[in-house]
C-alpha cells in the first residue's frame, strides 16, 4: 500500500466516525438537542479525531523508523563473508540491495548472496507495510470504538475537541524553534567533525583557502589549505560595494517617498520599486555576470584599468541594487515614524524641508536606519546566487574592487553541490563556513532587531 | 511724538545683501536636496529597467525558432524491413539517416563525405527523437512520405537570427562560410520555418539549446511548491493564531517570537546546510527530490508567512471578538467563525508574497541536490527533480550561444509566474479588504 492510500483509507474512516459520532450525539439526546454539552458537530470531531489521530501518530513514527529498522534486519542477515567490510563497504552494498529490490540498475553484477538479501529486503518491507495497514485499521477501529462508547449528553466534546487544536497550534509554533535548533545543532555537529581535522585557528585566520583535498596519499597539491580569512574579506569587500550603492540610493529614494513625493507619485513609484525585492536571485545573477561584469570590464579597459572578468565591483553593485527596496521600505517606515510635531517645530523657526530633514528627521531617525542598514548588510553578507554566478571562485586575498574575489557563501555553494562523501576536510569544511555566516549574521540580525524595536518604542 | 517713531528704521535684517545671499543658497540646497530624492528613484528604476530590457532584448527570440522543414521519406526498409511492425525494432530504427538522406536529397551537389558530414551536422541530434516518436505513435506512416519540421542545430538558428554575426572572419565563428551558404539557399528554397518554439514548454531540459526545453523544470517547481504549500500554510496559519491569540506572555512565547524574527533573516543558504545535514543525512531521504526541497523551502517561508499573519490578525477590530464572546462562543469558535475569515486575506497576502520568495528561490535547493541534469519530467514527490531557478542557474553557465537567449527566456517565464502571483495577491487583497 502506497502512502496516499493508507492516508484516504485513514481519512474516509474519520469522515465515517465524525458522522457516527455525530448521530449517535443526536440519538442520545433524544431529540432534546440543549441536553447536549456541545454542538452536535463536536461530538463528530471528538469521535473522528480518535479515529484518525493515534493512527496517524503510528503511520508518522513508522514511516520514520521503518527504513532504519529494515537496514538493521538486513544488514545482521547478511552472509559471514560480508561481515569484515568496512561501514562504507557495506553502505555500498546496502544501496545496492535497494535498488535491486526496486529494480534499479546496480553498481554491480548481482551475486546470489545479494539477491537473497534483496529479496529478503523486499519480503520486509511487504510484512513491515502488511503489519502496518493491520495495526493502523485496528488502531481506528479501537479509537472508534472507544469514543463511540463514551459518547452521552453530558461529554464535553467540546472542549477535549478544543484542547487537541489547541495543542497542534502549540505545536505548529514551535516549528520555528525546532528549526533553529536543527540549523545550529546540524552546523554545530558536522563543524565539530571538520574542527578535528583542522584547528579552528588555523580556519579563523589563516591567509590560504584552496579546499582541494587529495584522495590519493601520493598525490600533487595533496594538502588543502583552510585558512578563511579571504573568504571573509571578500564577503566584506562585496558587501561593503552591495552597502555604498544600496545605503545611499535607498536612503535618498525613501525621503523624497515620505517627505516630498506627492501620494500620487509615491503610489505608483513604491510598488515598482519592490519589483526589484520580488526578482529571483538567480536573475540578479545573471544579469550581474552576464550584463554587468562585462560592461565593468569594458570601461575599466577604456581607462585603462585592468579588471578582471568576474570582479568583486559587478557582483557587488548588483547586489546592491538588489538591496535598495529593503533599505528604503526600512527607512521610509521608520522616517514615517518620527512624529509630526519635530517638523512642524523646526518649520517654525523657519527652516526649510531640507534642513528639517537633515537636521531634525534623520537624525531622529538615526537609530532605526542604522538597525535596518545592519539587515541589509546580514542580507548582503548571506546572499549567495548573485556571487556565485558573478564572483570568482578562486578565494583571492585583497582589498581591490576590481578583482576577482570568492565569498562564504559561494564556497559553500561549491563545496557541496554534487556527489560528496561527508567525511572528508573539504566537504565538512562547508559546514564550518555555515557556522560562521550564521553566527554572523544571527548577531547582526539580533543587534539590528534590538535596535530597530528600541527605537520605535520611543514615540508611541 | 517719541522718539521710537520718529527714527529711521534700521533695514530690516531680511533687505540685506547678504540675507537675500544666504536665502538664495538655502533654496538652492533645498532643490538640491530634492533633486538628489529624484536622482535616487531614478536610479533605481533606471536599474531595474536596464535589467528588465536586457533580459528582454536577449530572450525574446528564443520564442521563435527555425525548423527545418523536409520531405522525410518514411523508409520501410530502414525503419521495419521485415515488416513486423514490432515495437522493439521500430524504436531502435535508425531514423538519424531518414533525416539525413532527406536533407541530403536537398543537395544533390554535395558528394564528398566530409561535406555530406557538415552539411548533416545541420539537423540537430533531436531530429532522430522527434521521427521515432512519430512513427511510434503513428506506425501507419511507414512507407509515406510527409513533410516534417525537424529541429534545426542551435548555431544555424542563432545565424538566422542574426545572433552569429556574418561579417566576421570564419575562423572566428562556428559557422563556416560554405554551411552559411547551405542555410541560404535552404531559406531560398523555403526549408526554413520560423515558428513558434514549442519545444521550450513541451521539452525536457538538454545538453542542445534548440532541443532543451523548461517543461521539467515547471512541473519540478509546481511539485515543491506544492509541498511548500501543504506544509506552509497550516502551520503558518495555526502558528500565528497561537502567537496573536492564545499565547500567553511567557518565556516560551518570547523565545518562540525572537525565533521567528530571526529566522527571517537567516541566509537562505543556511536552510539548505540545514536539509543536507538532516533530512538527506540524517534520515536517508531521497536526495533532489520535491519533498525535500518543498519541505526546505516551507521551514524558510514559514516566518513571513506567521509575521504577515499575525499583523492581519491584528487588524481584525477587538469589538469583533467580544461580541463573540459576548453571546458565549469559546475562544477556539471566536478565532475559527470569526476572527480568522475575516483576516484571511490579508493572511492570503503573505502566504502568496511567501509562496512567491519560494518559487524564486535557488540556493538551498543546490545544496539538497536538486542541480542534477533532469530530462524526464519528474511524476511524484519522491522523483529527482529540477526546478526552474535552478535550470535557470544551469543554463546561465553554459558556455553555448543559444543558452544565453534561452536562460533569458526562462527568465521571462519564471518573472511571467512570479507576476502573475503577485497580481493575485493584489486581487485578492482589493477584492476582500475590510476597512474598519
Amino acid at each position: 500500500m502506497s502512502v496516499s492510500l493508507f492516508l484516504a483509507v485513514l481519512a474516509v474512516l474519520s469522515f465515517a466516525g465524525f458522522h457516527l459520532g455525530r448521530s449517535r450525539a443526536v440519538v442520545s439526546a433524544g431529540g432534546r438537542l440543549s441536553r447536549l454539552h456541545s454542538v452536535p458537530s463536536y461530538y463528530g470531531l471528538y469521535v473522528a479525531m480518535w479515529v484518525g489521530l493515534p493512527a496517524l501518530m503510528l503511520f508518522a513514527l513508522w514511516t520514520g523508523l521503518e527504513g532504519s529498522i529494515v537496514d538493521g534486519m538486513v544488514r545482521s542477515s547478511l552472509p559471514a563473508a560480508m561481515a569484515g567490510l568496512s561501514p562504507q563497504e557495506i553502505n555500498l552494498i546496502m544501496v545496492d540491495i535497494h535498488n535491486l529490490a526496486y529494480g534499479n540498475i546496480t553498481s554491480r553484477v548481482p551475486d546470489p548472496a545479494l539477491l537473497t538479501a534483496a529479496e529478503h529486503y523486499k519480503s520486509l518491507r511487504g510484512i513491515g507495510n502488511g503489519a502496518l495497514a493491520v495495526v493502523m485499521l485496528a488502531l481506528a477501529c479501537a479509537g472508534l470504538y472507544y469514543a463511540r462508547q463514551r459518547i452521552e449528553p453530558g461529554l464535553r466534546a467540546r472542549n477535549q475537541v478544543e484542547k487537541v487544536v489547541n495543542i497542534f497550534l502549540i505545536l505548529c509554533s514551535l516549528v520555528a524553534i525546532l528549526t533553529t535548533v536543527g540549523i545550529v545543532l546540524s552546523l554545530l555537529f558536522e563543524a565539530i567533525r571538520f574542527f578535528t581535522k583542522v584547528s579552528p585557528a588555523e580556519f579563523l585566520f589563516g591567509l590560504q583557502w584552496s579546499p582541494q583535498t587529495a584522495i590519493r596519499a601520493d598525490q600533487v597539491a595533496s594538502d588543502g589549505a583552510f585558512g578563511a580569512v579571504p573568504l571573509f574579506t571578500g564577503t566584506l569587500l562585496i558587501a561593503s560595494i552591495a552597502m555604498v550603492v544600496a545605503v545611499p540610493l535607498g536612503l535618498m529614494s525613501a525621503i523624497y517617498m515620505s517627505e516630498y513625493a506627492p501620494p500620487k507619485v509615491r503610489g505608483s513609484v513604491k510598488p515598482v520599486l519592490e519589483i526589484l525585492a520580488g526578482i529571483p536571485t538567480v536573475v540578479y545573477g545573471f544579469f550581474a555576470a552576464l550584463t554587468m561584469a562585462p560592461f565593468v570590464r569594458d570601461v575599466g579597459q577604456s581607462l585603462g584599468l585592468s579588471v578582471s572578468s568576474e570582479s568583486a565591483l559587478a557582483a557587488g553593485v548588483v547586489m546592491g541594487v538588489m538591496i535598495i527596496p529593503f533599505v528604503s521600505s526600512l527607512s521610509d517606515d521608520i522616517i514615517n515614524a518620527v512624529p509630526q510635531s519635530l517638523r512642524d517645530g523646526s518649520y517654525g523657526l523657519g527652516a526649510t524641508k531640507s534642513e528639517t530633514i537633515r537636521q531634525v528627521v534623520l537624525p531622529a531617525a538615526l537609530p532605526g536606519i542604522v538597525g535596518g542598514v545592519l539587515l541589509a548588510v546580514s542580507r548582503a553578507i548571506g546572499e549567495t546566487m548573485i556571487v556565485v554566478m558573478a564572483a570568482g571562485l578562486a578565494a583571492n586575498l585583497s582589498a581591490n574592487p576590481l578583482d576577482a574575489v570568492s565569498t562564504v557563501t559561494v564556497q559553500i555553494a561549491t563545496l557541496l553541490v554534487g556527489d560528496q562523501e561527508f567525511d572528508s576536510a573539504k566537504t565538512l569544511s562547508a559546514f564550518g563556513l555555515g557556522l560562521v555566516l550564521f553566527t554572523v549574521t544571527l548577531g547582526l540580525n539580533i543587534i539590528a532587531l534590538r535596535v530597530v524595536q528600541k527605537y520605535r518604542e520611543k514615540y508611541d | 511724538m517719541t522718539d521710537i517713531i520718529s527714527t529711521p528704521r534700521a533695514a530690516a535684517p531680511y533687505q540685506t545683501d547678504d540675507f537675500s545671499a544666504r536665502l538664495k543658497k538655502r533654496y538652492a540646497a533645498e532643490r538640491r536636496f530634492k533633486l538628489y530624492g529624484m536622482a535616487a528613484i531614478g536610479v533605481a528604476l533606471a536599474m531595474l529597467a536596464v535589467l528588465l530590457a536586457s533580459i528582454v532584448s536577449q530572450g525574446y527570440t528564443a520564442f521563435a525558432q527555425h525548423d527545418l522543414a523536409l520531405e522525410i521519406h518514411f523508409d520501410p526498409a530502414e525503419i521495419d524491413p521485415q515488416g513486423t511492425r514490432d515495437p522493439d525494432t521500430l524504436s531502435d530504427a535508425n531514423y538519424a539517416a531518414l533525416a539525413r538522406n532527406a536533407l541530403l536529397a536537398v543537395f544533390p551537389e554535395v558528394e564528398s563525405r566530409a561535406d555530406r558530414r557538415r552539411l548533416t551536422a545541420m539537423i540537430s541530434n533531436g531530429a532522430a527523437f522527434e521521427l521515432r516518436q512519430m512513427v511510434m505513435d503513428d506506425p501507419s506512416l511507414i512507407g509515406t512520405r510527409k513533410s516534417v519540421n525537424l529541429a534545426l542545430a542551435s548555431d544555424y538558428d542563432q545565424l538566422l537570427k542574426g545572433n552569429i554575426d556574418r561579417h566576421v572572419p570564419e575562423t572566428d565563428r562556428k559557422v563556416t562560410d560554405q554551411q552559411i551558404a547551405w542555410i541560404d539557399k535552404l531559406v531560398s528554397n523555403g526549408n526554413i520555418v520560423n515558428g513558434f518554439n514549442w519545444r521550450l514548454f513541451l521539452n525536457g531540459d538538454s545538453r542542445d539549446p534548440e532541443l532543451a526545453g523548461l517543461k521539467a523544470g515547471i512541473v519540478g517547481s509546481f511539485l515543491t511548491l506544492l509541498v511548500t504549500l501543504g506544509l506552509a500554510i497550516p502551520i503558518g496559519i495555526a502558528a500565528a493564531v497561537y502567537l496573536e491569540e492564545f499565547a500567553p506572555q511567557n518565556k516560551l512565547t518570547d523565545l518562540i517570537e525572537v525565533n521567528i524574527n530571526n529566522l527571517a533573516a537567516v541566509p537562505s543558504i543556511v536552510f539548505g546546510l540545514l536539509g543536507l545535514a538532516v533530512f538527506l543525512n540524517a534520515l536517508n531521504m531521497p536526495r533532489s527530490a520535491p519533498v525535500v526541497g518543498g519541505i526546505v523551502l516551507a521551514l524558510m517561508t514559514l516566518p513571513t508567512i506567521i509575521i504577515s499573519g499575525r499583523a492581519a490578525l491584528k487588524a481584525v477590530p477587538p469589538s469583533i471578538r467580544e461580541a463573540a464572546l459576548g453571546v458565549g462562543a469559546s475562544p477556539l469558535q471566536v478565532v475559527t467563525h470569526h476572527v480568522l475569515p475575516l483576516a484571511m486575506p490579508g493572511m492570503l497576502t503573505g502566504i502568496i508574497i511567501g509562496m512567491a520568495q519560494a518559487l524564486g528561490e535557488t540556493a538551498p535547493l543546490l545544496m539538497i541536490g536538486m542541480i542534477a541534469f533532469i530530462v524526464d519530467t519528474p511524476s511524484g514527490f519522491g522523483d529527482a527533480a529540477t526546478v526552474l531557478p535552478v535550470q535557470i542557474f544551469m543554463w546561465a553557465d553554459s558556455p553555448e550561444r543559444g543558452f544565453v537567449e534561452r536562460t533569458s527566456a526562462a527568465i521571462m517565464v519564471l518573472l511571467a509566474f512570479l507576476i502573475a502571483m503577485n497580481a493575485i495577491a493584489v486581487v485578492l487583497r482589493k477584492q476582500f479588504e475590510r476597512r474598519w
